[in-house]
């Protein structure tokens, strides 16, 4: 295993689509909730104890070769909306597609086949891990970290926010990330034996709701 | 206006990537075109589509920069059935999305061509970014890269990738040049010793037939695609 | 009452509702003890309904309540309850467990409407519902919280709500939040600093036809189709006021009371 390969696929340059996508942090400052590094600081945490945890237990569990129907189908169930769910289907192809180039695999063919048109981006995340020879704890840091940097990077050019004090954001969350990446691994590690619904489903309600009401505007800067 | 060098310049090669699709059905041509902000890409688009509708299948993908404006534009103005035009989101970076992560219009060409397919031509249309905005080999077959008199006639003497190592250069709006004072000759002279030899076409779309040269190029690549 | 000892009180409540075979519903389990008393209430139509009372006193910390609902084929039970509820500190300091187990048969309808979930500073709960439904059973599910009573920081609240239909899983979700629940879960990214918060799940075999469309209802409430037949409606409101309007309008649109 190469632990290097792990830098490889958290890179926020792996061509994989995340540069489209705020991570609802375009409604959130559209909405007035994130004006400066002080809210999207809060908005980040909301979002890594939240989505974040969820994607990467499902990255993690994914990572450790539980079954990705079943890892899909419960990602399903944990995004209620529907906007979101064809964004995550819709990057999950994308990541589909560099990661069967970048790290050339059996699995990752077979879940190409199986989910032509994309399975939810942590599935894809954690197969991907797998296939480049990580192990589940990486995957759940990769989900963790996009969890964060999506919005920080997205808000940097949205509300031209200060570059130095955005990555100031993500560093002053890393300690929470190994939070959430610990208890994303211990419930992944659960679903071998009782299954997906040992996943947790933290939820955010303002994401939710502010995806669809993105996904309503005629002018938008970022596809969520 | 057509100052351009031979069309025919040392031979089209095929530098896309993968010319088969997984069924070993080889795929569209894709051509792309980019250029800065309002220099004529989505009008050049519609006049292709115009021009070559009837003798060849065609889609579009465009990739607006913060709006779907550009595919709307093309399905108001019915150059194409709406089935046959898509839009990629780019998140604020247009170059982002035709260069350094292709991911989403790859998934956009391959989803034209699973669904109106067979398709013959896929003009990929980036949103209006800078002069050093060029698309991947790994998305597009051939780039046009699109300027217009009334941004300066100096630009074809700044270079910059997009003007030296596009496929062809198309310099539009020509009849505009006595109004902004641009130098059509001295462009055509500058854009020459740029382009170490590759073709150039001076245009404006005001007239029916404006983009019959660039309809010209695309079909000669076609030929050389489907040889 | 299964019995009461240092660590709170065990209840449990009881509703199984049957089609009695004339066009109506019967009731032939209605139970419940301590905090937790059902009361069959005049109905409507072929529908039985019934009241949860005397649950505003409770739960307290390290309380633990179980209700089940079991609607049978081609029943039509409806369930609310008298007043809000209470989460409540306990002299244990220790979490209370609210239990909801909703089960309804294909062509039986179940209307789950209590009153807000009140957290109150100090308390902790952990409140759950599963809501398990057989092919072609239609339910209507509200469930609000509310922050902390007018001006009172809230308790510590994890809620976690989940649908399945014929076997398959469409909505799982969970929210924390109260002093010692994750991180930014006031921020702008969950609840955004406001108190109210509500859920309203529709399924309707109809649905599968015609499939609702997601859209925003108001700012902070969103119509979401989930994948299956059935919708959810997320509301963040200031206030429980301005919550329920949101959700009654969102339940006029769903499920239109005419049918």
């Amino acid at each position: 295993m190469s632990r290097a390969a792990l830098l490889v696929l958290a890179d926020g340059r792996f061509p994989a689509g995340g540069h489209a996508h705020s991570g609802g942090a375009e409604a959130a400052v559209r909405a007035g909730r994130v004006t400066g590094a002080a809210s999207l600081e809060d908005f980040c945490r909301g979002r890594l104890h939240t989505t974040g945890l969820v994607a990467a237990a499902v990255a993690a569990a994914a990572a450790l070769g539980a079954d990705p129907g079943e890892l899909d189908a419960a990602a399903d169930a944990r995004t209620p909306s529907p906007t979101l769910r064809r964004a995550a289907r819709r990057l999950g192809r994308q990541l589909l597609r560099a990661g069967r180039v970048a790290w050339p695999s059996a699995e990752l063919d077979a879940l190409a086949e199986r989910f032509p048109k994309g399975a939810h981006q942590p599935v894809v995340l954690g197969v991907a891990a797998r296939a480049a020879g990580l192990g589940p704890a990486d995957a759940a840091y990769c989900a963790a970290y996009e969890s964060v940097s999506g919005p920080v990077s997205a808000t940097v050019r949205l509300l031209g926010l200060d570059p130095f004090e955005a990555t100031a954001v993500s560093a002053r969350l890393a300690p929470e990330m190994d939070t959430v990446v610990s208890r994303a691994v211990g419930t992944a590690r659960r679903v071998a034996g009782e299954g997906a619904d040992a996943l947790p489903a933290a939820s955010a309600p303002l994401l939710e709701t502010g995806a669809e009401a993105h996904a309503g505007w005629a002018v938008r800067l970022f596809a969520t | 206006m057509h100052l351009g060098h031979s069309l025919s310049h040392g031979g089209p090669e095929v530098v896309g990537a993968d010319a088969r699709r997984p069924d070993g059905v080889r795929r569209a041509l894709r051509i792309g075109l980019g250029g800065p902000v309002g220099s004529g890409k989505t009008a050049t688009v519609a006049a292709l589509c115009r021009l070559l509708r009837d003798e060849v299948s065609l889609a579009v993908v465009t990739n607006d920069i913060y709006t779907r404006e550009d595919a709307e534009f093309l399905l108001r103005e019915a150059v194409l059935p709406p089935e046959r035009i898509t839009a990629v989101e780019t998140g604020a970076c247009p170059h982002t999305a035709i260069r350094d992560d292709i991911s989403a219009n790859l998934e956009a060409v391959e989803d034209l061509e699973d669904e109106v397919g067979p398709l013959d031509v896929i003009l990929v249309e980036s949103g209006g970014d800078n002069l050093t905005a060029t698309f991947s080999k790994g998305l597009v077959d051939a780039q046009i890269f699109v300027i217009d008199v009334a941004g300066g006639d100096d630009i074809p003497r700044k270079g910059g990738p997009g003007v030296t190592t596009a496929d062809l250069l198309v310099v539009n709006k020509t009849d505009l040049a006595p109004h902004v004072g641009s130098d059509l000759a001295r462009m055509a002279a500058d854009a020459r010793a740029q382009r170490d030899g590759l073709p150039v076409v001076f245009q404006s779309l005001r007239s029916e037939e404006g983009a019959r040269d660039v309809a010209a190029w695309v079909r000669e690549r076609l030929a050389v695609w489907t040889a | 009452m299964d019995g009461m000892n240092t660590a709170g009180v065990r209840a449990v409540a009881r509703v199984r509702a049957c089609a009695d075979g004339r066009g109506g519903t019967c009731l032939p389990e209605l139970e419940g003890d301590g905090p937790l008393a059902l009361r069959r209430t005049r109905g409507s139509g072929g529908e039985a309904h019934v009241l949860l009372v005397g649950a505003m006193s409770g739960p307290l910390g390290g309380d633990r309540l179980t209700l089940w609902a079991d609607v049978r084929p081609g029943a039509r039970l409806r369930v609310g309850s008298a007043a809000a509820t209470l989460a409540l500190p306990g002299q244990h300091g220790t979490e209370a467990r609210y239990d909801v187990r909703l089960t309804v048969a294909g062509g039986g309808e179940l209307h789950w409407l209590p009153e807000q979930l009140i957290s109150v500073r100090g308390s902790g709960l952990l409140a759950t519902t599963h809501a398990d439904l057989d092919h072609g059973a239609r339910l209507v599910l509200r469930e609000e919280q509310v922050l902390g009573r007018a001006g009172e920081e809230p308790g510590r609240l994890t809620t976690r709500l989940t649908v399945r239909i014929a076997g398959r899983t469409v909505l799982d979700q969970e929210l924390a939040c109260g002093p010692g629940a994750p991180g930014g879960w006031d921020g702008p990214a969950v609840l955004g600093g406001l108190r109210a918060v509500g859920q309203l799940v529709v399924v309707r075999p109809e649905f599968e036809e015609k499939p609702i469309t997601a859209r925003e209802l108001d700012e902070g409430a969103a119509v979401l189709p989930l994948p299956g037949p059935a919708a959810l409606v997320t509301a963040v409101a200031p206030d429980p006021l301005r919550l329920r309007r949101i959700l009654d309008g969102a339940a006029a649109l769903l499920a239109p009371a005419s049918d």
